[in-house]
């Protein structure tokens, strides 16, 4: 059993399930990120874990006890919302103290926990404030102090980011992440930003349609995508998918692409059991670093393919350059060096990272396991 | 607010600006009428009245007929003045008007922020209370306060007071919690505060502006109502209105005029105070859900 077992758990709101039998268990200390588009249940899930959802069916344990139908106030978990929800008419002293106030904990006591988180987040010059006085970053932060002072189990986020401008979301990622590191809480965080995902956690549930997706390390989410959904979710750009047909050669697997000019090349996979797919659709994902020019391409990969293709369109993006081309009827997506030499109508001799590619049955959209 | 307004006015000539004054201050004047003719004719005797002249300052000024209007004047057939149904009219208005505010913000908070199933239609049915003439209720509502032990007292007057008013209430203070973000309940919920906690420590400290329309509403209501406090009021429980009324009926002796104007204002005085009181905010308060942020 783990720390936090969130096992078979269900939701249905009147006949409508909106979770389906999800089942999670993390370890003490993990971060742990529910990623996925809107209304693919993450909210709903993370209320589950609080108490402030009922649980349909399944059951949900923190340390070995059973929570379900236990008060959100006798779960002992912290949670951090949104909108940072903090009682507009307390002082920022108030809002940290007031959890601990209705657990009955002494003044004295709630003052020394106040001034230690305050000194952890560097909120104390705030004390007397009211929330109406703060800016953004600072009632994030006051936010956190709050959910931290209780010293709870299991941390809750629900898209605590996603209020701050662009530099500061990445500044508290920063932060969020040392705090995590330092104080070795247990943390669930739910966000729909795949990147937030990827940087913060040491697992990731990756959630759509009241399902888990796949549920691993962010290299394992990255790497080894389980399906078409997890592939194209995560990664900026999102991966390339192209339809392609497995021609044994040689008793080598290969996939055949349709160029841009309606010609057929072959790219050989590193995967041997690909064989029994000889002459079948599939589709082929290949992450769009994994196209790039023979210099740049990684040296350490066994299997780097040829293909010769014409650019569309170059798009400079700063440290990168994005070059997309026509692949099995596609647009694909190459990620070169900022100073490649490339431009729009050439001819281009790409290198592929074989071993990076992966194989997707075009029937379930799963991936094709070597 | 002001450089708020000064920014969204629209830009008037100077000619323009003032027509405008001039004409909001003859309608100022002509609503102040009613009020000035009460005032200066309270404080003249009776013959400057009779004599004409409704509309003159007076010529010899008298506290007489206030004094009179308080504390001697004929009510029914005691000599009493307005006094003891002044304080009879307080003794309603206070319990009626702080218990339906309480309640309705109770019944605001439990039907935004403690949903259960059919919530919105017990609300709609509430907001029938709103709507139902008075006349209507007259007869059953005397049957249930004899029922109750409670006719003819001024308890059973604030009773039927509370009951009519908490359609209002409860429609103000849902209106304005709708809008309170539940995200706070629930932050308060995983503090460990507890219903009640959360009602007092985290919602109320926060309806200021709502706690103050509903007072002047249900205030003004309750003082000035007076078909039910002469239904149910008994002889030593008549409200305000109901006394007035017979000060200024009765049927024997000169009708004092000056006296029956003092009586007037007298009983207008406590709405109008709340109304400065607090007026500023009702207007606040009532904005308060439309243009949140
Ligand atoms: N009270 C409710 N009654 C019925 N359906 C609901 C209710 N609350 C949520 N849902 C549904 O449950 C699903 C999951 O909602 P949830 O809020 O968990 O999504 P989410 O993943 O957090 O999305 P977002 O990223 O937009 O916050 C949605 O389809 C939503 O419509
Ligand atoms: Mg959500």
């Amino acid at each position: 059993m783990g720390f936090l077992d969130i096992d078979n758990t269900t939701k249905s709101y009147g006949s409508v399930e909106v979770l389906h039998k999800v089942d999670i268990s993390i370890e003490e200390g993990e971060f742990l990120v529910l990623v996925g588009p809107s209304g693919c249940g993450k909210s709903t899930l993370l209320n589950m874990i609080a108490g402030l959802e009922e649980i349909t069916s399944g059951e949900i344990r923190i340390k070995d006890n059973v929570m379900n139908g236990v008060h959100p106030s006798k779960r002992n978990i912290a949670m951090v919302f949104q909108s940072y929800a903090l009682y507009p008419n307390m002082t920022v002293g108030q809002n940290i103290t007031f959890g601990l106030e209705m657990h009955g904990v002494a003044k004295p006591e709630r003052e020394k926990a106040m001034q230690d988180v305050a000194r952890l987040l560097q909120i104390e010059q705030l004390l007397d404030r009211k929330p109406g006085q703060l800016s953004g970053g600072q009632r994030q932060r006051v936010a956190m102090g709050r959910a931290l002072v209780r010293n709870p189990d299991v941390f809750l986020f629900d898209e605590p980011l996603s209020n701050l401008d662009a530099k500061l979301r990445v500044d508290m990622r920063t932060e969020i992440k040392k705090l995590h590191q330092s104080l070795g809480t247990t943390i669930v965080y739910v966000t729909h930003d795949q990147i937030e995902a990827l940087t913060l956690s040491t697992r990731i549930a990756v959630m759509n349609g009241g399902y888990v997706q796949q549920l691993g390390t962010p290299q394992e989410i990255y790497d080894k995508p389980e399906n078409i959904f997890v592939a194209t979710f995560m990664g900026s750009p999102a991966m390339n998918v192209v339809p392609a047909v497995v021609r044994v050669d040689g008793g080598v697997p290969q996939a055949e692409i349709v160029l841009f000019d309606g010609s057929k090349a072959r790219l050989p996979f590193s995967q041997p059991n690909l064989t029994a797919w000889d002459g079948r659709d599939i589709l082929l994902g290949i992450r769009p670093e994994a196209i790039t020019d023979h210099d740049s391409a990684d040296r350490k990969s066994g299997n780097i393919a040829s293909l010769s293709n014409r650019i569309v369109v170059t798009e400079p993006a700063g440290s990168d350059m994005f070059v997309s081309m026509q692949l099995g009827g596609k647009d694909v997506i190459a990620r070169m060096r900022s100073d490649a030499d490339v431009r729009a109508g050439q001819d281009f001799e790409f290198a592929v990272n074989m071993e990076k590619a992966i194989a997707f049955d075009p029937e379930t959209e799963a991936r094709i396991q070597p | 607010m002001s450089v708020a307004s000064q920014d969204t006015a629209i830009r008037t000539g100077r000619v323009t600006r003032k027509l405008i004054y001039l004409v909001l201050v003859l309608f100022a004047l002509f609503y102040m009428l009613p009020l000035y003719v009460m005032l200066v004719n309270s404080v003249k005797p009776l013959s400057e009245i009779t004599g004409g002249g409704m509309m003159n300052l007076p010529q010899a000024f008298t506290l007489e007929p206030w004094a009179k209007a308080w504390s001697s004047a004929q009510i029914g057939v005691e000599p009493t003045g307005l006094a003891p149904y002044f304080w009879n009219s307080i003794k309603m208005v206070v319990p009626a008007v702080a218990v339906s505010t309480v309640l309705g913000a109770l019944n605001g908070y439990v039907l935004t922020k403690w949903r259960f199933k059919y919530d919105t239609i017990l609300f709609g049915l509430m907001l029938f209370a709103c709507f139902i003439p008075f006349q209507i209720v007259l007869i059953p509502m005397a049957r249930m306060l004899g029922l109750m032990g409670l006719a003819g007292t001024t308890w059973g007057l604030a009773l039927v007071h509370v009951v009519y008013g908490i359609g209002f209430t409860t429609l103000y203070f849902r209106n304005y919690y709708a809008v309170f973000p539940t995200e706070l309940i629930r932050a308060a919920q995983i503090d460990g505060a507890g219903f009640f906690q959360i009602f007092w420590r985290i919602l109320l400290p926060s309806s200021g502006p709502i706690a103050v329309v509903s007072v002047i509403w249900q205030f003004t209501n309750i003082w000035n109502d007076f078909l039910f406090g002469a239904s149910f009021a008994g002889a030593d429980s008549q409200p305000m209105t109901v006394a007035l009324n017979n000060l200024v009926q009765a049927s024997h002796g000169v009708k004092e005029y000056n006296v029956h104007f003092a009586g007037a204002i007298l009983a207008a005085m406590p709405t109008l105070l709340v109304y400065i009181v607090a007026g500023r905010y009702f207007v606040r308060g009532l904005m308060a859900g439309s243009v949140k942020g």
